[in-house]
């Protein structure tokens, strides 16, 4: 065991690197994000819509929309029509209904997703109520709006997209604010 | 307990181990720490096997006869896990402990203290691991690589423990390459440069690496798990914000180093055996060192090849099939070489030498059904079926454990000093390399057939090739319990073994009486 | 093709190798699409380049280990390199790999085609059956496996489609272009048919994409390929191909069946109105044997007032009334009169006459009693 030194060097170094991979398995969340929101991956769509858009008159494209209830939600949760025709660069708007069937007020979180994948960075939501989770008391229904453009340099052979969502019980986890919502 | 590990290395030199008990459990010996690797890893096979004849003899015919579902899915996941963490990487560990020392000339380990406690984290993870087979919800039974949110929101009770099992499994893991990199690194006799160690020593400094790297971030996945469960996160819960996809980009960055990490070892003893047994020098040893590196290298960046029908856009399937395909070529290097270095040799066939041939020619058909993996278009309809079970275990079983059984048979007379029963070991190969056969290339059949993996039951057209896939089973699980025999009577006696049994073998190890006294190369050897 | 374990080695061999050849199937099958035929090419050009490669490596590793031994007098050459030869066999298998990749990278842009197409279907993983959803046709449903119980357990002999028959397939026309929305509700699912080399995975909160267009006619089985907890190995799936008319019959079928539904449960009924219209259908169907008051005409035609069945659970009662009574003038009214026409006249006769039960029974129940017993 000649140079102790340096074997505690070696050690502290190695032992370093193990923090820092276990850093890095927790920065491969954002990463991923970060990854997901670039390329599309998963469908996750594009951030906030900045700047202006040009209507392209030139063509179409076919915008379905699907609701899903998580296995144990019981809320109704559709969406009014089921596909729009729009022009990129065009603002569009769809409304999204919801009822809560209960006698107690629950909480829930719609989350999107959007097919195909090289579409999904190419689609920018200026509203959504999936930005927010959503509290319904008994028997209340709503409609919720949500407004998206699809953008001009959408790939060509992109003919129709798919816009998911996916509603999710979260009263467990967030507690509805009894009566008085900022609704 | 300072007192009893302290003074090695000083003055008594000549003093053999402690007695009683108490030897085991506070030794600082890398030879009495190896042969607790190798017990412990012995006798996990034996559970994790046990775990495999249960869902064999389930799958032995069409219908549910001897296991629930629910049952037998904790019987797939406890069969995995338990093969993985508990047989394969402790064997591969064990073996580091008695021979890296002694071949780079070490007096020891670096750290023979953090060595002793890596070793005790085992049983205690794999008691907590095991125990919550007899919960009531019962144990893990979510497939080893746990997928959330199967594993998560629809987890049983358990997966806390299984969570901190492998905490502790990790953590053994992470100290153990730590110390293997410190010995190589810090300890090696005066004149053994890097390029002169054997590859075994090579091939686990690297593995050693590996384990580094990725073993932490298996901990940060399973840290995100917990915290999931019980700290209100969203990680892998889509209802919080999450991703499930994301779990399974964080398990395999770490899932698939990690089954490099089961081979590499392997590639590095079979390069002493191969030799050895051909009388000749060991072909391509530069290129050996360089393609296990490369190997290494590329197994962090083909991890979502285990996820081409998860929806990844073109590009990303397109990298991953094309960074996965190289990985032939370094593999493929190796394989060359190792059939180079039998070519124009002088060989014999003792038992180490047929498992060690057995090694290349099966895991290179467990390499080929990995090429055909790797193609994404094609790997649609193999993903998630038996065809991928058939693949896995080419490469694990005679991979890995073909690698352990050819290691065990070519260092025992130096752990024991005497011989092995050379036809009793001949006849161990041959009953488990015919019933290894029999066990999973049907598998490749039924993979393509169309039958999914982790199902305890299937269509009648499946029966067949099922029912001889359970023979072989049962007939390789059996074979093993007569290895322990082979292994026991090595032990309690046998022809005494000379200082260097194999005379084509190469190596500082067979400079050292066999057995192996308890310490040794106290004085650093000298290599030329 | 029920087979018995044999004790003995040599009998239970005997036994495998005379079963029917079908059963020892060895290879993938080339599929119904362009696709699936594709990739079946593709798999067996890579299968056939493995084993040339496979025939030239280990026939060298079989040409040393027969000639090279030291039985034979062999004395060991000491050669350990050769840089040409090695240069050579990281060139060569690398050119190989490029010749695997440029096939496969063609295939997968095909399968990656995100044209137009002609019928959408949102396919949803449940924990253990899957849903499918026609887009902008109203018509969805579960497809549940069919299996029974009793074969699974062995009690009965297993069928030729043994856990890989549906309730309710999935029916596709021949020749469209389907697209396929792939989710799921709870856990991670993934959606599996052979025949289509079609495989996605249904993930909670994602919605995935896939398509095929189907060649010829026919039934296509799949099955889940994604552990997703208990009974993984028990949500077949199964896709019904049909020509393009009679696709269109069929899901003409559905989509009255939907507007039924539809019609009967956007009116709520309430039991005040099932009496009063129940009190009509009973004064036409039932009163000439059971007579005005529900007294019947015992022994023939027994009392309603009172009766076990009336005053009994209200699925049996219905149960007698959609079925009859075999062996008795109890006829069967399921195919006899409406939905409506049935809940009204059973929840009148549980509270008519003093049965007062207090419960109802609605025309939504009767529908889907009548959509199950017409599987």
């Amino acid at each position: 065991m000649a140079d102790s030194i340096s074997l505690k060097k070696l050690v502290t170094r190695l032992l370093v690197v193990v923090v820092a991979m276990f850093a890095f398995g927790f920065a491969l969340v954002p990463i991923y994000d970060v990854m997901c929101r670039v390329f599309g991956i998963n469908g996750k769509t594009a951030g906030q819509y900045e700047g202006e858009q040009i209507v392209d008159e030139s063509r179409q494209v076919r915008v379905q929309f699907l609701s899903t209830n998580s296995v144990d939600m019981v809320w109704d949760f559709y969406p009014k029509a089921d596909q729009l025709v729009v022009q990129p660069g065009a603002v569009n708007e769809m409304v999204f209904v919801a009822h809560n069937p209960t006698d107690r007020p629950m909480s829930a979180q719609a989350v999107p997703s959007i097919a195909p994948s090289n579409a999904a960075a190419y689609f920018h939501k200026t509203e959504c109520f999936c930005f927010t989770q959503q509290v319904l008391q008994p028997g209340e229904r709503i409609e919720m709006p949500m407004r998206f453009i699809v953008d001009r340099d959408m790939p060509k052979e992109v003919k129709h997209l798919t816009l998911s969502y996916t509603l999710f019980d979260i009263t467990a986890r967030h507690p509805p604010v009894a009566l008085n919502t900022d609704r | 307990m300072s007192a009893v590990i302290d003074d090695h290395g000083h003055a008594d030199h000549a003093h053999g181990p402690a007695k009683g008990l108490m030897r085991w459990v506070l030794t600082t010996n890398h030879k009495d720490i190896g042969t607790l690797y190798l017990w412990f890893a012995f006798s996990m096979f034996l559970l994790g096997g046990s775990f495999a004849m249960v869902i064999r003899a389930e799958l032995f015919q069409p219908g549910l006869q001897i296991v629930q579902p629910e049952f037998f899915n904790q019987m797939t996941t406890m069969h995995g896990l338990v093969m993985v963490f508990g047989a394969v990487m402790p064997a591969f560990v064990g073996l580091a402990n008695w021979m890296i020392p002694l071949m780079i000339g070490a007096p020891d380990m670096a750290l023979p203290r953090m060595n002793n406690f890596s070793f005790w984290l085992l049983p205690a993870a794999f008691l907590m691991l095991v125990s919550t087979l007899f919960t009531e919800g019962g144990g893990p039974n979510f497939g080893w690589t746990f997928y959330a949110p199967l594993s998560t929101t629809y987890a049983p009770e358990s997966v806390t423990f299984f969570i901190f099992a492998i905490h502790l499994m990790g953590i053994s893991s992470i100290m153990g390459a730590i110390n293997v990199v410190a010995t190589i690194l810090n300890l090696r006799a005066p004149g053994m440069t890097l390029m002169k160690m054997p590859l075994f020593v090579w091939t686990w400094l690297i593995t050693a690496f590996l384990l580094i790297a990725v073993m932490p971030v298996l901990a940060g996945c399973v840290t995100m798990m917990l915290m999931d469960i019980h700290f209100g996160t969203s990680f892998f819960s889509a209802a919080g914000g999450g991703d499930p996809v994301l779990f399974q980009h964080v398990f395999w960055f770490f899932g698939h180093p990690e089954v490099y990490i089961m081979i590499l070892p392997a590639f590095g003893a079979v390069s002493s055996i191969i030799p050895a047994f051909s009388r000749k020098p060991l072909f391509g040893y530069t290129s050996m060192v360089y393609a296990t590196a490369a190997i290494a290298f590329l197994s962090f960046i083909v991890w979502a090849h285990h996820m081409f029908v998860v929806g990844i856009p073109l590009v990303g399937e397109l990298f991953f099939m094309y960074a996965t395909l190289l990985i032939a070529v370094p593999t493929g290097v190796k394989v060359f070489n190792w059939a180079s270095t039998m070519w124009q040799g002088s060989l014999t066939f003792e038992t180490p030498m047929l498992f060690a041939v057995a090694f290349v020619i099966l895991f290179s058909i467990g390499g080929f059904s990995g090429l055909m993996l790797a193609i994404a278009p094609a790997d649609f309809q193999y993903q998630d079926t038996y065809f991928v079970v058939a693949h896995f275990h080419y490469v694990l079983v005679p991979g890995a454990i073909f690698g352990i059984f050819a290691s065990a048979y070519y260092w025992l007379p130096k752990w024991t000093g005497h011989m092995y029963d050379e036809t009793l070991g001949k006849l161990h190969f041959w009953l488990s390399f015919v019933g290894m056969n029999l066990a999973f290339f049907p598998m490749h059949f039924v993979g393509l057939a169309g039958m999914p993996r982790r199902i305890p039951d299937y269509n009648l057209q499946f029966a067949d090739f099922n029912m001889v896939s359970s023979i072989g089973a049962f007939m390789f699980g059996t074979t093993q319990i007569f290895f322990l025999f082979i292994v026991i009577k090595t032990i309690r006696g046998g022809e005494p073994a000379p200082a260097k049994p194999w005379d084509g073998a190469e190596g500082l190890e067979w400079s050292v009486p066999s057995p192996a006294p308890y310490h040794t190369f106290t004085t650093p050897p000298e290599v030329k | 093709m029920t087979r018995h374990p044999h004790v003995w080695m040599g009998l239970l061999l005997w036994s495998i190798f005379s079963q029917a050849q079908a059963a020892w199937t060895v290879n993938m099958a080339p599929g119904a699409t362009q696709i699936s035929n594709a990739v079946f090419d593709l798999h067996m050009t890579i299968f056939w380049i493995c084993v040339v490669i496979g025939i030239i490596v280990f026939g060298a590793m079989f040409w040393s280990m027969m000639m090279h031994r030291r039985s034979t007098g062999q004395n060991a050459a000491n050669f350990h390199e050769n840089t040409r030869v090695e240069i050579l066999w990281t060139i060569v298998p690398f050119l190989i790999l490029v010749a695997m990749a440029v096939p496969a990278t063609a295939t997968l842009i095909k399968m990656y085609d995100s044209s137009e197409s002609d019928i959408d279907i949102q396919v949803t993983g449940y924990q253990w059956k899957w849903h499918y959803k026609y887009l902008g046709q109203d018509v969805e449903f579960f497809s549940n496996l069919a299996t029974p119980a009793e074969q699974i357990n062995n009690q009965s002999a297993k069928g030729e489609h043994y856990l890989l028959e549906v309730d309710k397939p999935l029916v596709l026309p021949v020749d469209a272009k389907v697209r396929f929305l792939v989710t799921s509700a709870d856990v991670i699912h993934s959606w599996w048919v052979p025949a289509f080399a079609v495989k996605r995975d249904a993930i909670p909160g994602f919605v995935n994409e896939a398509w095929t267009r189907v060649d010829k006619p026919g039934l296509y089985r799949g099955q889940c390929a994604e552990l997703c907890g208990k009974d993984h190995g028990f949500m077949p799936i199964v896709v019904e191909v049909k020509s393009k008319p009679d696709y269109e019959a069929w899901l003409a079928e559905r989509k009255a069946e939907a507007a039924q539904l539809k019609e009967l449960t956007s009116k709520e009924w309430t039991q005040q109105e099932l009496i009063e219209r129940g009190d009509k259908v009973y004064h036409t169907a039932c009163v000439a044997c059971h007579q005005a008051e529900g007294q019947g005409l015992p022994p023939m035609f027994p009392a309603l007032k009172g009766s076990k069945i009336a005053t009994g659970p209200v699925a049996d009662h219905l149960n007698i009334v959609f079925h009859g009574k075999p062996g008795t003038s109890m006829a069967a009214f399921g195919k006899q009169l409406s939905e409506v026409d049935i809940a009204a006249v059973v929840t009148y006769e549980r509270n008519a006459w003093g049965n007062n039960k207090g419960d109802m029974v609605t025309p939504k129940q009767v529908l889907e009693l009548k959509q199950a017993e017409s599987q």
